[in-house]
C-alpha cells in the first residue's frame, strides 16, 4: 500500500494547476442554453489547443496518454479551480469508451479529434417516452435499406441532454422486432441534421433548455455509422453505462470541489450555524474524502487487473452510483440550509448553490434510477434473488 | 498510489479467519456469555503463536515487526467473529505503545499476556478483571498496571460476551509509559481498532441476512426477492464499502504518522460505526421475529456493534473531532 503520489504526477498536478489559473475563464452562464453552450465551446476548444480536453486519450486523437492516476489528478484540479461544466462530457466520457472499444478505425479516425475539439457534439439517445428505467423496452426502430446500404430511424427519443444544441446523437434502435427486449437493439451514430430528424427543446427543472425530445421519421444512417455488430447493440451500449454511473463520468474532483466551498460557505456563515449543521458539514465532508479514496481502491485494482472486490465492476459502479448522487444531494441541501432566506435567489453570489441543488436531484434519477442501482447491488453484489 | 493490500497480507488475513472460523464460531461467543473466563477457551494461545498478538512489535521484542495495515485486516475478522477477548486493546494499543516507549514488559504481551484498557473516553474496560493488565489514561498520560494493583467492580453489558468493568487504581509518574504524543497515538489505534472491528460486524450481519432472506419465503416467494428487503441491504453494503476505505485510509496514516492521522481515524471511527449501526437496523427488520430472539445468533452481532459505536468516542464525538480541523483540511488535503 503506498497512499502517495509519485513526482512525476506532483509535476503533472502543478502544470495542469498553473496552466487552469492563467486560463479559467469566469462567468460563462450556463451550458445548457444555446448561447451559453456556444460560449462552453470556446473554452472546450482552449482546452482542446492545450490539449487538456481529454488528457487520457492517446496523442493521436488530440490526448496525452495520461494515466488514470494524472486522469484523476487532473479532474480534481480542474473542478478546484472552478472550471466550467463539460458540455462535451456526453461524448468524451459515454460515447468515447464505446468507440475506442467497439469502434471501426475509420471511425476512430474520423469522430475522436473532433469530438474532443468540440466541432462535433454528442447527444444521448437512450431513453424513449416508455423505456426508462426499464430501457430494453426501446421501441424506437431501425429498419434495413439494403439498396442505399444502411438504416431507415424512426421513432422517439426523450431527455437527451443538450440535445437542442449538439451536432450528432448516439443511441440504440431495435432493428430485429421479433428478437427479445435485450436482443435485437443495434447502436447507431446519427448526425441530428439528417433529413427527417426533428429536435424539440424541453425546458428542464432550472429552467434551461437543456432537455430536448427528437423526433425521427426515416432518418437515414449509412453503415458506416453503425458502432459494433448490428442487433448487438445492447452489450455495445451496456460498456457505455458502466462509464456513466462509475468513473468516468463523476470523478471525485467535483464534489471534492463542492465540498470544499461548502466548508467556505459554513465558515463564512458559521456566526448562525449551530451544532446541528456542524454535524452535516462533516458528515458531508467525510463522505466525499471516502469517495476520493474508493476512488483509489477502484482505479489501483483496475491496474492491477484485480476485480473490484468480488463482485463485477459493473454492479460495483452502482454502489459508486449511489454514493456520490446521494452525496451530491445532501452538500447541496446543507448549502441551501447555510444560506437560509437568501437560498431562493436565482441571481447573484448564491444563485450557484440552488443551481447546483437543482441539478443534483437529477442525479439519483439519470443513468438509471437509484431504486435501479439498489436493486442491481441486491443482486449482483449480494447475491439476493431476482424473482 | 497504490491503494490495496498485498497478497502476504490477505493470506495473513485468511489465515486467522480460518482459525476463527474453527475457533470462534457463535457457540464460543455464546459460551463467553456464560463462562468464568470472558474469553474462548484456548484461543488466545493460539493467536499469540500465531503472532496475531505481537504483530506490531519489533522483531528484537518477539514481534513480527508488522504495521497498522496488516492488523487492520485481522481486526475486521475479530469483528467478524465478534471475538470476545481484547484483541484491539493489547495487540492495536498497548504492544505499539509499549514497544515505542521501549518498556520491556511489551515482551511479556507479544508472549501472551493480557491487556485491559480504559479508553480517555470511557468508564470500563472489557477482561479487566481477568486480564495480566490493565491500561489507563489520566492528564494525557497512558499507564499500564499490572491486575493485582487494580481494584475493579464489574458491570453487565447488553453483550453478555462483553465482561465490563470500573477500574481504579493508584497512578503515578512510575505507572507512566511513554509520553502525551504515545498517549494520543494509542487512542487512536484503539478508536481505528473498533472502527475495524464494526466493519467486520456489519459484513457479518450482512452475510447472515443475505442467507435468511435467500432462504425464508413468504407469498410463495423468497423474502429477498422484495425490493424493500433489497434496498435496506443495499444501503448497507454501501455504506460498509466506503468506511471501509477511511478505515484503510486511517491505518495507513497512522503508519505513516501523517499530520491529519487523528481526523483520518475520526472519520473512519464515525462511518464505520455508521456503517454497523444501519446494518444491524437492516439485519434484524429483515430478519423478522426470529432476529428478536436470543435463539437466533445475530444477536450476538448485533450488540456487539451498539457497544462498540459508544466506546472510543462515538460518531458525534468522532465528527466534532473533525471539525475542529475542518477548513485546514479542506485546504490540505484535495491539494
Amino acid at each position: 500500500m503506498d497512499l502517495g503520489f509519485s513526482p512525476a504526477e506532483h509535476a503533472f498536478r502543478a502544470e495542469v494547476r498553473a496552466w487552469l489559473e492563467a486560463n479559467v475563464p469566469r462567468d460563462l452562464g450556463s451550458g445548457d442554453t444555446r448561447d451559453g453552450f456556444a460560449r462552453h465551446l470556446e473554452w472546450e476548444r482552449t482546452l482542446f489547443d492545450a490539449r487538456y480536453a481529454v488528457v487520457s486519450w492517446p496523442e493521436a486523437y488530440g490526448g496525452r496518454d495520461a494515466s488514470l492516476w494524472e486522469w484523476l489528478i487532473f479532474e480534481e484540479e480542474y473542478y478546484r479551480a472552478g472550471a466550467p461544466q463539460r458540455v462535451t462530457q456526453n461524448g468524451i466520457f459515454l460515447l468515447a469508451p464505446t468507440i475506442f472499444e467497439f469502434g471501426t478505425q475509420e471511425q476512430k479516425d474520423r469522430i475522436l479529434r473532433r469530438m474532443a475539439s468540440g466541432e462535433q457534439t454528442w447527444a444521448q439517445g437512450w431513453s424513449e417516452p416508455n423505456a426508462g428505467s426499464d430501457l430494453a423496452g426501446i421501441a424506437s426502430r431501425a429498419v434495413r435499406d439494403e439498396a442505399a446500404g444502411g438504416w431507415r430511424l424512426s421513432g422517439q427519443k426523450t431527455w437527451t441532454t443538450r440535445g437542442a444544441f449538439c451536432t450528432h446523437l448516439f443511441g440504440l434502435f431495435r432493428s430485429d422486432p421479433d428478437a427479445e427486449r435485450h436482443h435485437g437493439l443495434t447502436y447507431f451514430l446519427l448526425e441530428l441534421s439528417t433529413p427527417g430528424v426533428t429536435v424539440r427543446p424541453v425546458e428542464r427543472l432550472d429552467g434551461d433548455e437543456g432537455f430536448a425530445e427528437v423526433f425521427l421519421d426515416d432518418a437515414f444512417v449509412p453503415d458506416a455509422d453503425v458502432l459494433g455488430e448490428p442487433n448487438e447493440g445492447w452489450g455495445v451500449a451496456m460498456a457505455t453505462t458502466g462509464s456513466e454511473r462509475g468513473l468516468t463520468l463523476r470523478s471525485p474532483g467535483r464534489f471534492l470541489a463542492t465540498a470544499a466551498r461548502l466548508v467556505e460557505l459554513f465558515e463564512e456563515q458559521a456566526v448562525d450555524a449551530d451544532d446541528a449543521l456542524r454535524d452535516r458539514m462533516v458528515s458531508a465532508y467525510i463522505d466525499a474524502e471516502a469517495y476520493r479514496w474508493q476512488t483509489f481502491v477502484t482505479v489501483t485494482r483496475m491496474l492491477d487487473g484485480r476485480d473490484a472486490g468480488s463482485e463485477s465492476s459493473g454492479a460495483h459502479s452502482s454502489m459508486v452510483k449511489l454514493f456520490w448522487s446521494e452525496l451530491d444531494v445532501r452538500l447541496h441541501e446543507l448549502a441551501l440550509d447555510l444560506l437560509g432566506p437568501h437560498a431562493e435567489l436565482v441571481d447573484g453570489p448564491t444563485a450557484p448553490w440552488m443551481k447546483g441543488y437543482e441539478f443534483s436531484l437529477s442525479g439519483p434519477i439519470y443513468a438509471g434510477t437509484n431504486e435501479i442501482q439498489r436493486n442491481v447491488v441486491a443482486e449482483r453484489v449480494l447475491g439476493l434473488p431476482r424473482r | 498510489m497504490h491503494f490495496d493490500f498485498d497478497d502476504d497480507q490477505y493470506a495473513f488475513r485468511d489465515a486467522v479467519r480460518a482459525l476463527l472460523d474453527e475457533r470462534c464460531g457463535p457457540d464460543a461467543v455464546r459460551g463467553a456469555w456464560t463462562s468464568n473466563e470472558g474469553h474462548v477457551p484456548g484461543l488466545w494461545s493460539k493467536l499469540t503463536e500465531m503472532g496475531v498478538i505481537g504483530m506490531l512489535a519489533p522483531e528484537s521484542a518477539g514481534g513480527l515487526g508488522l504495521s497498522a495495515v496488516d492488523l487492520v485486516l485481522i481486526l475486521e475478522e475479530a469483528g467478524a467473529h465478534a471475538l470476545p477477548d481484547p484483541l484491539v486493546e493489547t495487540a492495536a494499543v498497548a504492544v505499539p505503545l509499549l514497544a515505542d516507549a521501549g518498556d520491556d514488559r511489551v515482551r511479556e504481551v507479544v508472549d501472551g499476556a493480557t491487556v485491559a484498557a480504559v479508553s480517555p473516553l470511557d468508564d470500563f474496560a472489557i477482561n479487566a478483571d481477568v486480564a495480566d493488565y490493565v491500561l489507563l489514561f489520566r492528564d494525557g498520560l497512558a499507564h499500564l498496571v499490572a491486575r493485582p494493583d487494580v481494584s475493579v467492580v464489574p458491570h453487565r453489558s447488553v453483550d453478555g460476551a462483553r465482561r465490563l468493568s470500573t477500574v481504579t487504581a493508584d497512578l503515578s509518574d512510575t505507572t507512566a509509559v511513554g509520553n502525551a504524543g504515545l498517549a494520543a497515538r494509542a487512542f487512536d489505534a484503539g478508536a481505528l481498532g473498533l472502527a475495524a472491528e464494526q466493519c467486520g460486524l456489519a459484513q457479518r450481519m450482512l452475510a447472515i441476512t443475505v442467507d435468511y432472506v435467500r432462504e425464508r419465503r413468504q407469498f410463495g416467494v423468497p423474502v429477498g426477492s422484495f425490493q424493500a428487503v433489497k434496498h435496506h441491504l443495499a444501503n448497507s453494503r454501501v455504506a460498509l464499502e466506503f468506511a471501509r476505505t477511511l478505515v484503510h485510509r486511517a491505518a495507513y496514516s497512522l503508519d505513516h504518522d501523517e499530520p491529519a492521522t487523528a481526523a483520518h481515524v475520526s472519520m473512519a471511527k464515525s462511518k464505520a460505526d455508521e456503517a454497523a449501526l444501519l446494518t444491524a437496523r437492516a439485519a434484524l427488520q429483515c430478519h423478522g421475529a426470529i432476529g428478536y430472539t436470543t435463539e437466533h445468533d445475530l444477536h450476538l452481532f448485533m450488540k456487539r456493534s451498539w457497544a462498540l459505536a459508544r466506546s472510543w468516542g462515538s460518531p458525534a464525538w468522532h465528527r466534532r473531532r473533525v471539525a475542529a480541523s475542518l477548513a485546514r483540511l479542506a485546504q490540505e488535503e484535495f491539494a
